[in-house]
C-alpha cells in the first residue's frame, strides 16, 4: 500500500462572527493551502448551518501566546485587586441600584 | 459516529516504546498538580503538561474516532446515488458531509497533542490505526442507511454525550459540535424508517431485515463487557471516559426499546424484556468472539473500506499539489508585485 509523501498544509484557525454585532470567536482550525483556500474550507466545515456571517481565519503559526507556565506572575497580580470590582464597596440600601 | 478505541490494545508499535525510567522530582511535582486538577474535574489544555500515557490515549483514542468518522461516511455514501428521491438524497449527502467534518473536528483536537494530519492519515491507510468496527459491515439496501442513523447515529450519541465533559478540553469541545449535529442524524434515519413502514409489505420486510442486520452489531458498539475492559478504568481515572461500557449499553437498550415499538419492528433478542425489579431491560449474550474478528480485520467488509480510502486518498494527491503550487504562485506573485 502506498500513501505519496507530501508536504502537509499549513494549519490556520478559524474565527466565526455569528451575527451581526457580536464578536468573532474562536471555533476551531483547519489545514489550508493559502488564506482564500482557508476562507472557503472554514466555510465548509464550520458554517455548514449557518453559523456564521463573517469568518476570519490566521495563520497559527503566527500567534503568539501566554505561557501556562507563567500563569502564576502572568495573571495573579490582578487577584489581590478586589477593589476592582463593583461588589468591594458598601453603599446603603437606601440608594437603591446604583 | 464512535469508536471503541479506549478498548483495544494499544497498537503494536506502542510496546516498543523504552521503558521510562522513574520520573524525577520535578516530574512528580507535575504530575501531582495533574492529578489535583483531575481530581477537581478541571480540564486539560494542549499547552498543559501531561503524563504521557495520558497523551499517547488520547491520540489514540481521538485519531481513531476521527478515522472512524472518515471511513463511516463509506457504507452511507454509497447509497447517495441510489436515494429514492430527491428529498432523501439531499439529506444523505448533507448527513455524509457532516461525518466530513467531524472527522475534521477531531483530527484538528487530535494535532492539539503534537502528532500531524500526515502521520494519523498514514496509520490508517497502513491498517495500523482502527476504526469503528461497525463500518466494516455491508448496506445491502435502502433500509440499512435508515437503521444505519437510528441505531448506529443512536448508539453513537449515547457514546458522545458523556465525552463533551471529557478531560482534555480540545477533545471535549469537539464533541460538542459533533453532538449538536449528530441528532439530525438519528431523527432523519428514523424517519426514512417510518415512511418506509407506511409502504408495501415488502418495505416493512426490508425495515425488520435491516434492524435484525445491525441490532447486535450496535449493541457491541459500546465495546466489551466492564469486566474485559481493563483500560475502561484508567480512562474513567482520567476524565476522559464518564460512563462504562455496561451502562451505556443498558441507557442504549432501555431508549431504543421504546422507539421500535412506534416503529413497529421487533428486536431480534428473544431474551430482551423488561426487568420490573432493575426497572431495565435484560438483553441477551452478546457474540463476542464475532466483534473481535472483526476488530482484528475479519469482517466482512475490512479490506474494501480501507482500500476505497486509500484509493480517494491517492486519487486526490494531484488536487492537493495543484492547490499547493498555485498557493506559491500566487505568493510569488505578491512579492514581484511589492518588489
Amino acid at each position: 500500500m502506498t500513501t505519496p509523501a507530501l508536504k502537509e498544509w499549513p494549519l490556520w484557525e478559524v474565527f466565526v462572527r455569528s451575527k451581526q454585532g457580536l464578536e468573532h470567536k474562536h471555533c476551531g482550525s483547519l489545514h489550508a493551502s493559502d488564506a482564500q483556500h482557508a476562507l472557503q474550507m472554514a466555510r465548509d466545515v464550520y458554517t455548514r448551518r449557518q453559523e456564521g456571517v463573517s469568518i476570519w481565519v490566521v495563520p497559527s503559526a503566527t500567534i503568539t501566546a501566554s505561557a501556562p507556565d507563567d500563569k502564576g506572575e502572568f495573571f495573579e497580580p490582578a487577584s489581590d485587586k478586589i477593589y476592582r470590582h463593583p461588589t468591594f464597596y458598601e453603599i446603603p440600601d437606601e440608594v437603591g441600584h446604583m | 459516529m464512535y469508536t471503541q478505541a479506549l478498548d483495544l490494545p494499544p497498537s503494536p508499535e506502542d510496546k516498543t516504546q523504552p521503558v521510562r525510567l522513574a520520573p524525577s522530582a520535578d516530574e512528580a511535582s507535575l504530575q501531582a498538580q495533574f492529578d489535583r486538577r483531575i481530581d477537581a474535574d478541571g480540564r486539560i489544555e494542549p499547552q498543559d503538561w501531561m503524563p504521557e500515557a495520558y497523551r499517547k490515549t488520547l491520540v489514540r483514542q481521538i485519531s481513531q474516532h476521527a478515522h472512524s468518522e472518515i471511513v463511516g461516511m463509506l457504507p452511507e455514501g454509497n447509497w447517495i446515488s441510489r436515494a429514492p428521491s430527491l428529498k432523501r438524497k439531499a439529506i444523505l449527502i448533507a448527513k455524509v458531509q457532516d461525518e466530513g467534518g467531524h472527522g475534521l473536528y477531531l483530527y484538528s483536537a487530535a494535532e492539539t497533542l503534537g502528532t500531524s494530519r500526515d502521520e494519523m492519515l498514514a496509520a490508517l491507510h497502513s491498517g495500523r490505526a482502527k476504526y469503528s468496527s461497525i463500518f466494516n459491515y455491508p448496506t445491502l439496501n435502502w433500509a440499512d442507511v435508515g437503521v444505519i442513523g437510528w441505531l448506529v447515529d443512536g448508539a453513537a450519541i449515547m457514546n458522545q454525550i458523556p465525552l463533551c465533559r471529557c478531560s482534555y478540553g480540545p477533545y471535549a469541545r469537539a464533541m460538542v459540535r459533533v453532538c449538536k449535529e449528530e441528532s439530525f442524524h438519528q431523527r432523519q434515519g428514523y424517519e426514512a424508517l417510518l415512511a418506509m413502514m407506511q409502504g408495501t409489505a415488502e418495505q416493512k420486510a426490508m425495515v425488520q431485515d435491516a434492524v435484525n442486520r445491525w441490532w447486535w452489531k450496535c449493541l457491541a458498539m459500546f465495546g466489551p463487557p466492564d469486566a474485559d475492559s481493563p483500560n475502561s478504568a484508567q480512562g474513567m481515572r482520567w476524565g476522559i471516559k464518564r460512563i462504562s461500557n455496561d451502562n451505556l449499553r443498558q441507557k442504549f437498550v432501555d431508549a431504543t426499546v421504546p422507539q421500535a415499538k412506534v416503529l413497529g419492528v421487533t428486536l431480534p433478542d428473544p431474551d430482551l424484556k423488561w426487568n420490573e425489579e432493575r426497572q431495565q431491560h435484560d438483553y441477551g449474550a452478546i457474540d463476542w468472539d464475532e466483534f473481535w474478528a472483526t476488530v482484528n480485520g475479519e469482517g466482512p467488509c475490512n479490506k474494501e473500506r480501507l482500500a476505497t480510502r486509500v484509493k480517494a486518498w491517492n486519487d486526490g494527491q494531484w488536487v492537493r499539489d495543484a492547490a499547493l503550487a498555485h498557493a506559491r504562485k500566487q505568493q510569488q506573485r505578491t512579492l514581484k508585485e511589492a518588489a
